[in-house]
């Protein structure tokens, strides 16, 4: 199928010659609901499916086809490619690529192993995840941990290009799945509790050649901000707003890391992103709004030049890194057709802006748990408009170094982490997996060493209280901000979700199990236990008329570290009743890929063509 | 009160980076001697103090905070491990005061199972070494559960000394 996509868009390239050519071998393959051909699947980062073989009313009978063993252990985030025959499957460092087959049964057709220092596995705050591979003309695209980006030739696994994104010696990692939109493959850092100057780079899919790069702070040149021209709500931003938010040359280490997922309007030509955190935790060291740390971009996908930023959290005090992905799904808000972008931020606020001009549509709490901010200013002629309005008890600025913040609802781990959301275009609603979790938060001095961890603060974390659920999974109005069902879960939901027009959201649990629920009800309609926690992505994809659902299980990730070992401060309260246990009590490590699907005896009955 | 960075370094090369030297446990803890607020065992190695009410010394509740902002991204919070690194708690009653130090120092390469566990070398780090033996008091007290999961709710002063040789490390060139 996608063979013939190929020569029909080379076709294209033949007859109007390749320097005006529009052809977009992507945009086309992502229509195929067969594929599975991007890590969010489209470039709009709906992940929704239009398969519908399993329903509301048959995926009970729901039951694993295959299984496939990474042979890896440690967190495994994201989820594999599926394009035609070949499913594409990565793993956390080393980095491994498989490709299956799925003629025979998920048989190896070639593994690429890279060859990486291991000296990067310490500089990766919070486990040696990886979150998945792109795929762009012909080619298979890895961003491994040491920050190298490969190009491998999708049917033979062998290397076509390679090139250094960033420096690991200085902190600097990559976690991030790669992005192909149109002619480019995008790439983040990550390591903002090391300081890393965070940016977004594109890089030419044919040679690996760099297009552009947009540093999150720093001056114009760096930022590719048009300081007449880019505008934050609505107003031109001036001259060197990455620079003269900062203290001295604090932005040269400033953090702002870029490691969440990307979206690109084929349309208008933006590419969508979120920064992360300004380095240090500590923000009485670091004075100023630090932009444009804790930003939605909007970047012209040729020049790299911002077209739009929008600041949610400026000057940080809770590590709310604003990297979680920006979904683009039109909506109609107070009457009004929009060209809407949807982002639920770590902060615990669910943003709707309109994806042409970045103005603020609609910013409200996706948990009712969220303290730290009243609300955000949404009146245009106000002086704070569009910034959180923040409760000074919750601030860890006001309350200053080496005090105990208490009660921060949500914890730094935000109420959603990077773990992706869903939009379903048939109830118009989002579903989403959230954190449910709380804390103390104390910052402290800290001293810059490059390569060496730049944190200074101690969090301690545990459900809001008199509540035992540090999870939910909820469906989201982001036309008026309002959850419209929760499901409680006993942990952060912690894996990304697929929406199908069977009528079903899946997720993964941190216990290991797949779940499927009715999007109308969110009523539980089919678990099964995997080998290990779920901190991966689940994706849908039809091979030999048959639709299958996949997701990626072995724990690990930041919820590793949190939750691993059982959070601290809530057992007290909580271990009288038995709510909270460990989470060591429920799964173990282990990278394990399970496929799904119906079984022949439950397959739906099509009537014979003729 | 600290060893300077050089006197570490060169601690680290006799230790040969703490991972070909027999391991020795580090012996009773208990503290016998109080130095500016610090306390130390028999042997002459840092350790913790609880008093009868539960108030920790002013090292151990440092090594708390220092601990969960250095450490506890891999070694998991209240030093019990993660999925990827070890529980302190557990691993310094195999090794002592010397062996720690140098570990920190100079890092450390596990290979499990092809699995890799990498320990950076922290020696440059002022944010670990001008807290070094904090860190190790406080996870020793963890090791006995002296100190439980958690913040410690009690705590003594900063004492004055603490303070001066902690603006004096930090802000050292």
């Amino acid at each position: 199928m996608h063979k013939l996509l190929l020569s029909t868009s080379v076709g294209i390239l033949a007859l109007f010659g390749a320097g005006v050519a529009n052809a977009d071998e992507l945009l086309d393959l992502q229509k195929n609901p067969k594929d599975w051909v991007s890590p969010t699947g489209d470039y709009a980062n709906l992940r929704y499916s239009k398969l519908k073989q399993i329903t509301t009313e048959n995926v009970g009978k729901l039951a694993p086809a295959w299984s496939f063993s990474t042979g890896v252990l440690r967190g495994h985030e994201g989820a594999p490619l599926v394009i035609g025959d070949v499913m594409y499957l990565h793993t956390p460092f080393p980095n491994i690529v498989y490709a299956l087959d799925l003629n025979n049964e998920g048989k190896i057709l070639w593994k690429y192993e890279p060859k990486q220092d291991p000296s990067v596995v310490p500089v990766m705050c919070c486990d040696t995840v990886n979150r998945g591979l792109a795929y762009g003309a012909g080619k298979i695209f890895l961003a491994q941990a040491d920050t190298t980006l490969v190009a491998l030739d999708a049917k033979t696994g062998k290397l076509v290009w390679s090139v250094k994104n960033g420096d690991p010696s200085k902190g600097a990692t990559s976690t991030a799945a790669p992005h192909v939109f149109k002619d480019k493959v995008f790439v983040g850092i990550a390591g903002g509790e090391f300081g890393v100057r965070g940016s977004l780079t594109a890089y030419n899919v044919a040679d690996g050649k760099l297009a552009w790069r947009g540093y999150s702070m720093g001056p114009d040149s760096d930022t590719l901000i048009d300081g007449e021209k880019t505008t934050h709500l609505g107003k031109p931003v001036g001259k060197d707003s990455g620079l003269n938010t900062w203290e001295g040359d604090q932005w040269q280490i400033g953090g702002g890391t870029t490691w969440g997922w990307y979206s690109y309007d084929p349309e208008l030509n933006l590419v969508y992103y979120g920064s992360g955190n300004p380095s240090t935790w500590n923000p009485k060291q670091r004075p100023g709004d630090n932009r444009w740390s804790m930003t939605l971009w909007a970047r012209d996908l040729d020049t790299g030049v911002a077209k739009w930023v929008y600041q949610m959290t400026p000057h940080d005090e809770w590590d709310y890194d604003g990297i979680n992905e920006t979904i683009l799904a039109n909506q109609t808000i107070n009457g009004q057709a929009r060209k809407t972008l949807v982002h639920f931020d770590r902060n615990g606020f669910g943003y709707t802006l309109d994806r042409v001009t970045g103005e603020l549509l609609v910013a409200e709490k996706y948990d009712p748990a969220v303290n730290w901010a009243t609300k955000v200013d949404m009146d245009k002629n106000s002086k704070t408009y569009g910034r959180p309005l923040v409760v000074s008890k919750y601030s860890t600025e006001q309350n200053g170094e080496d005090v105990n913040t208490k009660g921060v609802c949500p914890a730094a781990l935000g109420s959603k982490d990077m773990q992706p959301a869903s939009f379903s275009p048939d109830t118009g609603l989002f579903y989403v997996p959230t954190n449910h979790v709380c804390m103390d938060y104390e910052p402290f001095r800290v001293s810059y060493t490059a390569g060496q961890p730049y944190v200074g603060a101690t969090l301690e974390m545990f459900p809001p209280p008199g509540e035992t659920n540090m999870g939910n999974f909820i469906a989201w109005d982001a036309r008026v901000g309002k959850i419209v069902w929760s499901n409680k879960e006993q942990f952060s939901v912690w894996s990304g979700t697929v929406t199908t027009a069977g009528g079903l959201a899946f997720y993964g649990t941190l216990e290991g199990y797949l779940k499927a629920v009715d999007l109308k009800t969110g009523k539980e309609l089919y678990k099964y236990k995997t080998p290990s926690g779920i901190i991966g992505n689940v994706i849908t994809y039809e091979h030999k008329g048959k639709q299958y659902v996949a997701v990626l299980s072995g724990v690990g990730g930041w919820a590793g570290i949190g939750l691993a070992a059982g959070l601290s401060k809530s057992n007290e309260g909580l271990g009288a009743v038995g709510g909270y246990k460990a989470l060591s009590d429920y799964t173990a490590l282990g990278g394990v890929l399970t496929v799904f699907a119906l079984p022949d005896y439950a397959l739906p009955i099509v009537a014979p063509a003729n | 009160m600290r060893l300077p960075l050089v006197g570490a370094l060169a601690l680290s090369v006799f230790m040969g980076f703490g991972t070909t030297v027999r391991a020795e446990p580090p012996g009773d803890p208990t503290a016998v001697k109080e130095v500016d607020g610090k306390w130390f065992d028999a042997k002459g190695d840092p350790t913790y103090k609880v008093q009868a009410d539960g108030a920790v010394d002013w090292y151990t509740f440092s090594g708390y905070r220092r601990y969960h902002a250095e450490c506890h991204v891999c070694h998991g919070p209240n030093a019990e491990g993660s999925t990827y690194a070890p529980a302190l708690k557990n691993s310094v009653k195999n090794f002592n005061y010397a062996e720690f130090y140098g570990i920190v120092v100079g890092g450390r390469e596990n290979k499990v199972a092809g699995n890799d566990s990498v320990m950076p070398a922290f020696a440059d780090n002022k944010n670990a070494m001008c807290y070094i033996d904090d860190l190790y008091i406080y996870i020793r007290a963890r090791s006995t559960e002296a100190v439980g999961r958690g913040r410690p709710e009690k705590k003594a002063e900063k004492p004055a000394a603490f303070a001066e040789a902690e603006t004096k490390c930090m802000s050292a060139k």
